[in-house]
């Protein structure tokens, strides 16, 4: 019985990684792919550990099986967003078919600076909290 | 019943490690390159599951979480190396 459900978790896993994976060939951009890649391979590992610590079903293994997709789990999206911020900032090419690139005029190539939007808010209120934006 | 599962498994999974291995030569950009990189260690990392499961030897386990923890600090690292500018539109 358990076999079945072992198997059904590797077979999911596995086939998560290949869609990873046909993502990663197909898709046209660095953010389309590095979509496909981690979320997908993410899932894949996770599922093929879970059906490690069914099939083993001892309390070390399902501890340690445990421990990788909290791990997983953690880090996957910190490196997704590294890995992007990093090949936005050295200049990929978006997708001709993106329509929305908010980052482009907040974004400033040569300072390598992010501006957020609200600095003038900020430098206006040099006394800080005082008046509470009341005169402005 | 399991050994067949287990038999598609590695299969679809060197499916997988071969488009991963096409985008990793291919890549245009560097940073395309290093998320190739990481889904080959995820696919490595759900290699060793397997293979754990295929064998009984459960201590495998332990080179999985190497594998995905020296994947993660690659990963920090090689953007690090990018943002501080390293290559510029290989």
């Amino acid at each position: 019985m358990s076999e079945i459900f072992v198997s059904i978790l590797l077979l999911a896993g596995a086939s998560f990684m290949v869609l990873a994976a046909i993502g990663i060939v197909r898709l046209p951009d660095l953010p389309t792919r590095m979509h496909a890649s981690t979320k997908a391979g993410a899932l894949g590992a996770m599922l093929t550990m879970a059906g490690v610590a069914l099939h083993f079903a001892d309390s070390a293994v399902v501890a340690r099986a445990v421990a990788f997709i909290v791990f997983i789990l953690l880090t996957a999206p910190i490196a997704a967003h590294v890995i992007g911020r990093a090949g936005y900032f050295t200049g990929i090419e978006l997708w001709g078919g993106t329509t929305k690139d908010e980052l482009r005029e907040r974004y400033d190539p040569d300072s390598h600076k992010l501006y957020s939007g609200l600095e003038e808010r900020t430098a206006r209120s040099t006394a800080p909290r005082a008046q509470d934006g009341s005169d402005q | 019943m399991l050994d067949v599962a287990i038999n598609v498994v590695y299969f679809m999974l060197s499916l997988a490690l071969l488009f991963a291995f096409i985008r990793l030569t291919r890549g245009p950009s560097l940073a395309d390159r290093v998320v190739a990189l990481e889904l080959i260690a995820s696919v490595v990392v759900g290699y060793v599951g397997v293979h754990a499961i295929d064998t009984g030897v459960s201590s495998f386990l332990d080179v999985a979480i190497v594998i995905a923890l020296t994947a993660f600090l690659a990963a920090i690292g090689f953007a690090r190396f990018l943002e501080r500018g390293g290559l510029k539109n290989e």
